[in-house]
Protein backbone atom coordinates (compact mmCIF):
# COMPACT_ATOMS: atom_id res chain seq x y z
CA UNK A 1 0.00 0.00 0.00
CA UNK A 2 2.79 2.37 0.79
CA UNK A 3 5.55 2.82 -1.58
CA UNK A 4 6.67 5.82 -0.43
CA UNK A 5 9.13 5.29 1.96
CA UNK A 6 7.99 5.78 6.20
CA UNK A 7 11.03 7.63 8.01
CA UNK A 8 12.16 5.76 10.88
CA UNK A 9 11.36 9.25 13.32
CA UNK A 10 7.80 8.63 11.94
CA UNK A 11 7.40 5.21 13.14
CA UNK A 12 9.41 5.81 16.47
CA UNK A 13 7.12 8.95 17.45
CA UNK A 14 3.89 7.10 16.30
CA UNK A 15 4.39 4.19 18.60
CA UNK A 16 5.54 6.31 21.47
CA UNK A 17 2.48 8.08 21.23
CA UNK A 18 0.46 5.36 21.54
CA UNK A 19 2.72 4.18 24.00
CA UNK A 20 1.87 6.90 26.48
CA UNK A 21 -1.20 7.40 26.36
CA UNK A 22 -2.86 3.55 26.72
CA UNK A 23 -2.89 3.24 30.32
CA UNK A 24 -4.42 -0.34 31.24
CA UNK A 25 -1.71 -2.99 29.39
CA UNK A 26 -1.31 -3.80 26.13
CA UNK A 27 -4.19 -4.84 25.16
CA UNK A 28 -5.76 -1.43 25.71
CA UNK A 29 -3.06 -0.32 22.91
CA UNK A 30 -4.40 -2.22 19.87
CA UNK A 31 -7.00 0.06 19.31
CA UNK A 32 -5.27 3.09 18.97
CA UNK A 33 -2.76 1.61 16.76
CA UNK A 34 -5.30 0.68 14.78
CA UNK A 35 -7.04 4.18 14.39
CA UNK A 36 -3.19 5.35 14.10
CA UNK A 37 -1.57 3.49 11.07
CA UNK A 38 -4.80 1.80 9.37
CA UNK A 39 -7.51 4.52 9.68
CA UNK A 40 -5.33 7.86 9.91
CA UNK A 41 -2.34 7.33 8.18
CA UNK A 42 -3.70 4.01 6.01
CA UNK A 43 0.00 2.48 6.26
CA UNK A 44 -1.59 -0.79 6.20
CA UNK A 45 -4.89 -2.27 5.71
CA UNK A 46 -7.48 -3.82 7.91
CA UNK A 47 -6.92 -7.51 6.70
CA UNK A 48 -3.25 -7.31 6.73
CA UNK A 49 -3.45 -5.52 10.38
CA UNK A 50 -5.43 -8.47 11.94
CA UNK A 51 -3.31 -10.86 10.52
CA UNK A 52 -0.39 -9.46 12.54
CA UNK A 53 -2.44 -9.29 15.59
CA UNK A 54 -2.95 -12.91 15.61
CA UNK A 55 0.52 -13.59 15.35
CA UNK A 56 1.75 -11.02 18.01
CA UNK A 57 -1.12 -12.61 20.21
CA UNK A 58 0.21 -16.23 19.67
CA UNK A 59 3.62 -15.96 20.15
CA UNK A 60 4.95 -15.82 23.32
CA UNK A 61 6.77 -12.47 25.20
CA UNK A 62 4.74 -9.01 25.20
CA UNK A 63 2.06 -8.75 23.03
CA UNK A 64 2.35 -5.27 22.65
CA UNK A 65 6.40 -5.43 21.67
CA UNK A 66 5.66 -8.63 19.28
CA UNK A 67 2.88 -6.40 17.28
CA UNK A 68 5.15 -3.07 17.19
CA UNK A 69 7.98 -5.42 16.27
CA UNK A 70 5.68 -6.91 13.42
CA UNK A 71 4.20 -3.93 11.97
CA UNK A 72 7.94 -2.23 11.93
CA UNK A 73 9.73 -5.12 10.23
CA UNK A 74 6.35 -4.72 7.67
CA UNK A 75 7.36 -0.93 7.04
CA UNK A 76 10.83 -0.39 7.32
CA UNK A 77 12.41 -4.14 7.84
CA UNK A 78 14.48 -4.91 11.06
CA UNK A 79 15.31 -0.71 11.66
CA UNK A 80 11.89 -0.25 11.48
CA UNK A 81 10.82 -2.97 14.11
CA UNK A 82 13.68 -1.11 16.05
CA UNK A 83 11.94 1.83 15.82
CA UNK A 84 8.49 0.64 16.59
CA UNK A 85 9.52 -1.65 19.36
CA UNK A 86 11.57 1.14 21.39
CA UNK A 87 8.73 3.84 21.12
CA UNK A 88 6.31 1.55 22.23
CA UNK A 89 8.41 0.71 25.43
CA UNK A 90 9.90 4.13 25.91
CA UNK A 91 7.26 6.25 27.79
CA UNK A 92 6.19 3.14 29.74
CA UNK A 93 10.04 2.74 30.63
CA UNK A 94 10.60 6.14 32.31
CA UNK A 95 7.05 6.80 33.83
CA UNK A 96 7.24 3.61 35.78
CA UNK A 97 11.10 4.22 36.64
CA UNK A 98 9.87 7.37 38.13
CA UNK A 99 7.30 5.62 39.90
CA UNK A 100 10.07 2.98 41.32
CA UNK A 101 12.62 5.71 42.31
CA UNK A 102 9.55 7.74 44.03
CA UNK A 103 8.28 4.72 45.84
CA UNK A 104 11.40 3.43 47.37
CA UNK A 105 11.80 6.97 48.94
CA UNK A 106 8.30 7.10 50.58
CA UNK A 107 7.56 3.41 50.84
CA UNK A 108 7.31 3.96 54.58
CA UNK A 109 5.82 7.30 54.53
CA UNK A 110 2.05 6.82 56.20
CA UNK A 111 0.32 8.13 53.16
CA UNK A 112 2.14 5.83 51.13
CA UNK A 113 1.24 3.03 53.50
CA UNK A 114 -2.38 4.02 53.85
CA UNK A 115 -3.16 4.08 49.91
CA UNK A 116 -1.18 0.62 49.18
CA UNK A 117 -2.69 -1.05 51.99
CA UNK A 118 -6.39 -0.27 50.56
CA UNK A 119 -4.84 -0.94 47.03
CA UNK A 120 -3.54 -4.43 47.20
CA UNK A 121 -7.00 -6.69 48.10
CA UNK A 122 -8.24 -4.49 44.89
CA UNK A 123 -5.04 -5.75 42.93
CA UNK A 124 -5.55 -9.51 43.87
CA UNK A 125 -9.03 -8.94 42.23
CA UNK A 126 -8.15 -7.38 39.46
CA UNK A 127 -5.99 -10.58 38.72
CA UNK A 128 -8.89 -12.86 40.14
CA UNK A 129 -11.71 -11.94 37.37
CA UNK A 130 -9.70 -12.74 34.01
CA UNK A 131 -9.59 -16.17 35.57
CA UNK A 132 -13.45 -16.43 35.30
CA UNK A 133 -13.36 -14.85 32.44
CA UNK A 134 -11.08 -16.92 30.70
CA UNK A 135 -11.82 -20.21 31.88
CA UNK A 136 -15.34 -19.14 30.15
CA UNK A 137 -13.38 -18.17 26.94
CA UNK A 138 -11.55 -21.56 27.21
CA UNK A 139 -14.54 -23.55 27.19
CA UNK A 140 -13.21 -25.75 29.82
CA UNK A 141 -15.13 -29.12 29.30
CA UNK A 142 -15.22 -32.54 31.30
CA UNK A 143 -12.17 -33.38 29.39
CA UNK A 144 -10.19 -30.42 30.38
CA UNK A 145 -11.42 -28.88 33.43
CA UNK A 146 -8.84 -30.31 35.70
CA UNK A 147 -6.08 -28.82 34.30
CA UNK A 148 -6.14 -25.55 35.18
CA UNK A 149 -7.01 -26.91 39.03
CA UNK A 150 -3.88 -29.00 38.79
CA UNK A 151 -1.85 -26.19 36.93
CA UNK A 152 -2.70 -23.64 39.95
CA UNK A 153 -1.93 -26.40 42.75
CA UNK A 154 1.12 -27.16 41.48
CA UNK A 155 2.07 -23.40 41.23
CA UNK A 156 0.68 -22.66 44.54
CA UNK A 157 0.89 -25.31 46.89
CA UNK A 158 4.11 -27.55 45.35
CA UNK A 159 6.39 -24.17 44.06
CA UNK A 160 6.62 -25.62 41.01
CA UNK A 161 7.26 -22.94 37.60
CA UNK A 162 4.73 -21.82 35.71
CA UNK A 163 7.35 -22.05 33.21
CA UNK A 164 7.33 -25.95 33.79
CA UNK A 165 3.90 -25.57 33.15
CA UNK A 166 3.62 -24.09 30.38
CA UNK A 167 6.51 -26.53 28.72
CA UNK A 168 4.19 -29.52 29.51
CA UNK A 169 0.54 -27.93 28.40
CA UNK A 170 2.21 -27.10 25.37
CA UNK A 171 3.45 -30.44 24.72
CA UNK A 172 0.58 -32.04 26.05
CA UNK A 173 -1.35 -30.53 23.68
CA UNK A 174 0.15 -31.85 21.05
CA UNK A 175 0.57 -35.32 22.04
CA UNK A 176 -3.33 -34.89 22.10
CA UNK A 177 -4.13 -33.81 19.21
CA UNK A 178 -1.45 -36.61 17.57
CA UNK A 179 -3.60 -39.15 19.61
CA UNK A 180 -7.04 -37.97 18.13
CA UNK A 181 -5.41 -37.47 14.76
CA UNK A 182 -4.48 -40.79 14.81
CA UNK A 183 -8.06 -42.14 16.08
CA UNK A 184 -9.64 -40.19 12.73
CA UNK A 185 -6.85 -42.01 10.14
CA UNK A 186 -8.05 -45.50 12.18
CA UNK A 187 -11.84 -44.73 12.00
CA UNK A 188 -11.41 -43.85 7.96
CA UNK A 189 -9.56 -46.96 7.58
CA UNK A 190 -12.11 -49.30 8.44
CA UNK B 1 25.79 -11.89 39.82
CA UNK B 2 22.66 -9.50 39.88
CA UNK B 3 22.56 -8.37 36.60
CA UNK B 4 23.46 -11.65 34.85
CA UNK B 5 20.84 -12.98 37.11
CA UNK B 6 18.55 -10.31 36.23
CA UNK B 7 19.04 -10.71 32.35
CA UNK B 8 18.46 -14.62 32.62
CA UNK B 9 15.63 -14.43 34.31
CA UNK B 10 13.74 -11.82 32.23
CA UNK B 11 14.77 -13.07 28.90
CA UNK B 12 13.39 -16.37 30.17
CA UNK B 13 10.26 -15.08 30.92
CA UNK B 14 10.33 -13.05 27.57
CA UNK B 15 10.49 -16.26 25.96
CA UNK B 16 7.90 -18.21 27.98
CA UNK B 17 5.46 -15.49 28.38
CA UNK B 18 2.28 -17.15 26.86
CA UNK B 19 -0.72 -15.75 27.12
CA UNK B 20 -1.26 -11.94 27.89
CA UNK B 21 -0.38 -9.94 30.38
CA UNK B 22 -2.27 -11.41 33.39
CA UNK B 23 -0.16 -14.83 32.25
CA UNK B 24 3.04 -13.21 32.41
CA UNK B 25 2.39 -11.33 36.00
CA UNK B 26 1.99 -15.45 37.27
CA UNK B 27 5.49 -15.71 35.76
CA UNK B 28 7.02 -12.94 37.08
CA UNK B 29 5.47 -13.00 40.62
CA UNK B 30 7.16 -16.48 40.97
CA UNK B 31 10.33 -15.51 39.63
CA UNK B 32 11.20 -12.45 41.38
CA UNK B 33 9.07 -12.99 44.26
CA UNK B 34 9.33 -16.89 45.14
CA UNK B 35 13.07 -17.78 43.71
CA UNK B 36 14.81 -14.51 43.81
CA UNK B 37 13.11 -12.72 46.61
CA UNK B 38 13.70 -9.71 44.68
CA UNK B 39 10.42 -8.11 46.36
CA UNK B 40 8.14 -9.10 49.12
CA UNK B 41 4.91 -10.43 48.13
CA UNK B 42 3.25 -6.85 49.22
CA UNK B 43 5.70 -5.12 47.41
CA UNK B 44 4.82 -7.19 44.37
CA UNK B 45 1.13 -6.58 44.35
CA UNK B 46 2.31 -2.44 44.85
CA UNK B 47 4.09 -2.62 41.50
CA UNK B 48 1.26 -4.27 39.76
CA UNK B 49 -1.22 -1.83 40.95
CA UNK B 50 0.94 1.07 39.75
CA UNK B 51 1.85 -0.95 36.50
CA UNK B 52 -2.32 -0.99 36.04
CA UNK B 53 -2.42 2.76 36.20
CA UNK B 54 0.63 4.23 34.21
CA UNK B 55 0.78 3.58 30.66
CA UNK B 56 2.80 0.86 28.29
CA UNK B 57 2.57 -3.18 28.68
CA UNK B 58 2.26 -4.29 32.29
CA UNK B 59 5.20 -6.63 31.07
CA UNK B 60 7.08 -4.00 30.52
CA UNK B 61 6.13 -2.00 33.76
CA UNK B 62 7.19 -5.12 35.52
CA UNK B 63 10.41 -5.57 34.44
CA UNK B 64 11.76 -2.19 34.89
CA UNK B 65 10.28 -1.80 38.22
CA UNK B 66 11.53 -5.08 39.38
CA UNK B 67 15.06 -4.28 37.94
CA UNK B 68 15.29 -0.77 39.50
CA UNK B 69 14.66 -2.46 43.08
CA UNK B 70 16.81 -5.71 42.53
CA UNK B 71 19.35 -3.88 41.67
CA UNK B 72 19.08 -0.39 42.65
CA UNK B 73 20.08 1.41 40.00
CA UNK B 74 18.76 2.48 36.44
CA UNK B 75 20.84 0.38 34.79
CA UNK B 76 19.25 -2.59 36.52
CA UNK B 77 15.77 -1.27 35.26
CA UNK B 78 16.99 -1.26 31.97
CA UNK B 79 18.66 -4.34 31.52
CA UNK B 80 15.55 -6.18 32.85
CA UNK B 81 13.27 -4.51 30.46
CA UNK B 82 15.49 -5.12 27.49
CA UNK B 83 16.03 -9.15 28.34
CA UNK B 84 12.04 -9.23 28.30
CA UNK B 85 11.75 -7.49 25.05
CA UNK B 86 14.70 -9.53 23.57
CA UNK B 87 13.31 -12.70 23.05
CA UNK B 88 10.22 -10.99 21.13
CA UNK B 89 12.74 -9.16 18.83
CA UNK B 90 14.04 -12.35 18.18
CA UNK B 91 10.91 -14.46 17.42
CA UNK B 92 9.23 -12.03 15.32
CA UNK B 93 11.83 -11.20 12.80
CA UNK B 94 13.03 -15.01 12.50
CA UNK B 95 10.03 -16.64 12.29
CA UNK B 96 7.57 -14.10 11.86
CA UNK B 97 6.82 -15.79 8.68
CA UNK B 98 6.75 -19.00 9.81
CA UNK B 99 4.14 -18.55 12.28
CA UNK B 100 2.00 -17.01 9.16
CA UNK B 101 1.87 -20.57 8.44
CA UNK B 102 2.17 -22.61 12.07
CA UNK B 103 -1.49 -21.06 12.53
CA UNK B 104 -3.27 -23.42 10.13
CA UNK B 105 -0.72 -26.58 11.72
CA UNK B 106 -2.74 -28.75 13.50
CA UNK B 107 -0.02 -29.42 15.83
CA UNK B 108 0.53 -25.68 16.78
CA UNK B 109 -2.94 -25.71 16.89
CA UNK B 110 -2.96 -28.64 19.33
CA UNK B 111 0.02 -26.39 21.69
CA UNK B 112 -2.68 -23.69 21.84
CA UNK B 113 -5.09 -26.00 23.04
CA UNK B 114 -3.02 -27.24 25.66
CA UNK B 115 -1.93 -23.87 26.63
CA UNK B 116 -5.55 -21.88 27.01
CA UNK B 117 -6.42 -24.05 29.65
CA UNK B 118 -2.96 -24.19 31.64
CA UNK B 119 -3.18 -20.07 31.21
CA UNK B 120 -6.40 -19.98 33.44
CA UNK B 121 -4.54 -21.57 36.14
CA UNK B 122 -1.12 -19.78 36.07
CA UNK B 123 -3.47 -16.81 36.52
CA UNK B 124 -5.32 -18.12 39.25
CA UNK B 125 -1.96 -19.03 41.15
CA UNK B 126 -0.78 -16.05 40.78
CA UNK B 127 -3.91 -14.57 42.51
CA UNK B 128 -3.46 -17.28 45.20
CA UNK B 129 -0.07 -16.49 45.99
CA UNK B 130 -0.64 -12.49 46.22
CA UNK B 131 -3.75 -13.53 49.04
CA UNK B 132 -0.72 -13.65 51.60
CA UNK B 133 -1.07 -12.03 55.33
CA UNK B 134 0.30 -9.01 53.69
CA UNK B 135 -2.60 -8.39 51.45
CA UNK B 136 -5.61 -9.85 53.98
CA UNK B 137 -3.88 -9.87 57.41
CA UNK B 138 -2.35 -12.30 59.36
CA UNK B 139 -4.61 -15.95 59.12
CA UNK B 140 -6.55 -14.12 56.10
CA UNK B 141 -8.16 -12.07 59.32
CA UNK B 142 -8.58 -8.69 57.99
CA UNK B 143 -12.14 -7.80 57.51
CA UNK B 144 -11.66 -4.95 55.58
CA UNK B 145 -8.90 -5.99 53.12
CA UNK B 146 -11.76 -8.64 52.02
CA UNK B 147 -14.76 -5.82 52.12
CA UNK B 148 -12.36 -4.30 49.59
CA UNK B 149 -11.43 -7.55 47.61
CA UNK B 150 -15.43 -8.03 47.10
CA UNK B 151 -16.24 -4.63 46.08
CA UNK B 152 -13.64 -4.03 43.63
CA UNK B 153 -14.19 -7.80 42.34
CA UNK B 154 -17.84 -7.15 41.92
CA UNK B 155 -17.45 -4.14 40.15
CA UNK B 156 -15.06 -5.78 37.85
CA UNK B 157 -17.11 -8.65 36.83
CA UNK B 158 -20.53 -7.78 37.10
CA UNK B 159 -20.63 -3.60 36.53
CA UNK B 160 -17.52 -4.05 34.25
CA UNK B 161 -15.89 -1.32 35.86
CA UNK B 162 -12.27 -0.08 34.54
CA UNK B 163 -9.42 -1.59 36.68
CA UNK B 164 -7.89 1.82 36.43
CA UNK B 165 -10.71 3.63 38.17
CA UNK B 166 -10.78 0.63 40.79
CA UNK B 167 -7.10 1.30 41.71
CA UNK B 168 -7.81 4.79 41.85
CA UNK B 169 -10.99 4.75 43.80
CA UNK B 170 -9.50 1.82 46.08
CA UNK B 171 -6.37 4.27 46.76
CA UNK B 172 -8.42 7.30 48.06
CA UNK B 173 -10.55 5.30 50.01
CA UNK B 174 -7.50 4.02 51.99
CA UNK B 175 -6.00 7.03 52.97
CA UNK B 176 -9.63 7.83 54.50
CA UNK B 177 -10.21 3.97 56.42
CA UNK B 178 -6.47 3.66 57.49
Amino acid sequence: MSEKKISLWELYGTFAKIGSFTIGGGYAMIPLIEREIVDKKKWLDEKEFLDLLVIAQSAPGVMAINFSTLLGNRFRGKKGSLACALGSATPSFFIILLFAIFLTQYENSPLVVKIFKAVRPAVVALIAVPVFNLAKSAKLNWGTFWIPIVAALLIWKCGVSPIYIIIVAGIGGIVARMISDKRKKNRNKT
Amino acid sequence: MIYWQLFLTFFKIGLFGFGGGNAMISLIQFEVVQRHAWLTNPEFTNMVAVSQVTPGPVGINCATYTGYLASGNVFGAFLATFSLVLPSFIIMLLIAKMLTKLKNNPYFEGAMNGLRPAIVGLIAAAALLLSDKGTFGEHYSDVISWIIFAVAFASVKFFKVNPIIVILVTAVAGIFIY
